[in-house]
């Protein structure tokens, strides 16, 4: 108790200043399920800056859930670079510190996003409980598992992407209301992130399906082996942005603003693209998208600007406390 | 006067204001200062949503029950500790205390997986239809986890001062087994065994780490303060997060109030055995 208070009455005060570092070292803080995918980068993006121009450096990365960081970076934690799988959770950075640029989502293309993913289903071989669409996951006796919405961004999309495939299908929001309460009451475990979500679906054998980005659940089937998983990639789903931006006030304050620059450009070059494509995540590079078609079954995406009227509002609606997530949440069928 | 060890009651009493003031005053300081940000009427609308209220009373009736299964199986092993000897004694007496030393979050990983229904526990649990895991159960099982030393470690010394002359006292007076652990040890034990039982359960209020594997963390159902508290903060709501937390600072802080008048009464009960 006493403990649990003290770590939260010190996370709430501000930290003391991390050490400055030398230039040709980079924090990147991202989110939980990203760190194999940033090794590879890290390793790519050292080996062609080192070709461009003959520095070393290193690339120090920094994962939890996207919320968390966020936090963690407005409490005093120095991130030179941000990778979040939100636009929120960059946002915030804005609202709550000015740590970066009000217009940060014009500095890179597709809204400084390199990649965008979407949530699928992992479902055991066999497809026993034969999961095509988000329609199988309500059925009674169907167990589905997800982290929760409130701690994970990750699960925020596939919150919003299950209302709006309720609410494109049945058509009305009283309906889609309905579908997120019956889908909720199939969940036997919330867990705080995404990585603890994956472990509770295959560690544990809890579970018919799990739901997450597209990129985990190949990456998973890949670890555990084909025979034991497959996925399922449903008609339509929510188009993920992964958004990336330099912060400003601690890039400067580092020196390391150009290195920064170029690290997230890196992400948008073929070099970057191919790795992220051969990490599962989907990419705007024609060619590279291209070489890597077979990976990504056709899926109709609808953006959150489409189906919600953009994050501002999802937050106001959705997401805040004592809003609609909330109410679900609390009145979901037994 | 007579000479101290450690020197200078001015010293000594500065260094500990200054330490507590700032270890343990400043933080709690800080939280209230959050809380105090929010009108009396939001904090009353913040406490009484059916969301807090389930994960209160979720919460207070797990920590109770592992506080009643550890009261019972606590003085047990107090007693076979302090009244035997067996081979492998040292070895169960450092295994009491290793609830305090591993990290909460591994005993919550290690518990969850021992439980699920692929686990060792589980399984045959499950088959019998009492599914542990990811149920309110879970808690109470990873509270009793956690918080199994305070009520060992509080009520054993006791049992060995006792000494078991007093017992010998009462046959050789003609009581009965059931009469001697009624009126001549219970009552010695009994103010250390309540003040290890209130420790017990304001740990088991708190406990964050080993409680949010196993638990499920399904709202309204198997979801406990410490989380919500979480939740709130990772909406960036920090005066909800803080009008949780004080609550939960509140309730340990009685709880703790209660400990320390158990065991100043039992001071003075011991005091008065000396007479």
């Amino acid at each position: 108790m006493r403990r649990f208070l003290f770590a939260l009455a010190v996370s709430l005060a501000p930290l003391p200043a991390a050490q400055a570092q030398t230039p040709n070292t980079l924090l990147n803080v991202s989110y939980d399920i990203a760190r194999e995918l940033y090794v590879e980068i890290n390793a790519a993006f050292a080996k062609s800056w080192k070709a461009k121009t003959g520095q070393d450096v290193t690339i120090n990365q920094s994962h939890n859930g996207s919320s968390r960081q966020a936090r963690a970076i407005l409490e005093g934690l120095e991130a030179d670079v941000v990778t979040f799988n939100q636009v929120t959770d960059v946002q915030v950075l804005y609202d709550k510190g000015k740590l970066i640029a009000a217009d940060w989502q014009k500095r890179l293309p597709n809204n400084s996003s390199p990649y965008y993913s979407l949530p699928a289903f992992l479902v055991r071989a066999g497809n026993p409980k034969n999961i095509k669409d988000w329609d199988d996951l309500v059925k009674p006796g169907v167990q589905v598992i997800f982290p929760n919405p409130k701690t994970s961004g990750n699960a925020r999309y596939t919150y919003l992407a299950a209302y709006a495939y309720a609410k494109a299908k049945y058509g009305s929001d009283d309906k889609a209301d309905e579908f997120v309460k019956k889908l909720f009451a199939n969940v036997p475990v919330f867990d705080t992130g995404g990585r603890a979500a994956t472990t509770t679906f295959v560690e544990r054998q809890t579970g018919d399906v799990l739901i997450t980005f597209e990129a985990e659940t190949n990456a998973i089937r890949d670890l555990a082996g084909k025979d034991k998983y497959q996925v399922v990639v449903p008609s339509q789903s929510l188009l993920a942005e992964f958004p990336v931006t330099v912060v400003d006030k601690y890039a400067d304050k580092h020196g390391t603003r150009a290195l920064a620059t170029a690290y997230l450009e890196f992400l948008y070059s073929p070099e970057g693209q191919t790795v992220l494509a051969r990490q599962y995540n989907r990419v705007n590079d024609k060619t590279i998208a291209a070489q890597f078609k077979d990976r990504f079954p056709d899926v109709k995406l609808v953006t959150v600007e489409e189906a919600f009227g953009g994050w501002d509002r999802v937050n106001r609606e959705h997401l805040d406390a004592g809003a609609k997530l909330d109410r679900l949440f609390a009145a979901r069928q037994n | 006067m007579r000479r101290r060890v450690i020197p200078g009651f001015g010293l000594a009493l500065g260094t500990t204001v200054l330490y507590l003031a700032a270890i343990v005053l400043l933080p709690l300081s800080a939280l209230l200062l959050k809380a105090s940000g929010i009108g009396l009427s939001q904090l009353i609308d913040i406490l009484s949503s059916p969301r807090t209220l389930s994960a209160i009373r979720v919460t207070v009736t797990m920590a109770f029950a592992a506080t009643m299964f550890n009261a019972v199986y606590g003085l047990l092993l107090a007693w076979a500790l302090a009244r035997y000897d067996f081979p492998g004694k040292r070895l169960l007496d450092g295994l009491v205390d290793v609830p305090f030393a591993l990290p909460t979050a591994v005993a919550g990983l290690a518990l969850t997986a021992l439980f699920a229904k692929n686990g060792w526990f589980g399984r045959p649990l499950e088959a019998i239809g009492i599914p542990v895991a990811y149920t309110p159960l879970g808690i109470a099982i990873a509270m009793a986890f956690t918080s199994i030393p305070f009520v060992v470690r509080t009520v054993q010394p006791v049992i060995e001062d006792l000494g078991s002359d007093v017992e010998e006292a009462g046959r050789s007076l003609g009581a009965s087994d059931l009469q001697i652990l009624r009126r001549v040890i219970f009552p010695a034990i009994f103010p250390a065994f309540l003040a290890g039982c209130s420790l017990a359960f304001a740990r088991s209020l708190g406990e964050f780490g080993a409680v949010i594997f196993i638990a499920g963390n399904q709202p309204m159902r198997t979801e406990i303060v410490a989380l919500l508290t979480f939740i709130r903060l990772e909406e960036y709501n920090y005066q909800g997060a803080a009008a949780i937390a004080t609550v939960m600072l509140l309730m340990a802080f009685v709880m703790l109030v209660i400990t320390n008048s158990v065991q100043a009464w039992h001071l003075r009960y011991l005091a008065r055995g000396e007479d």
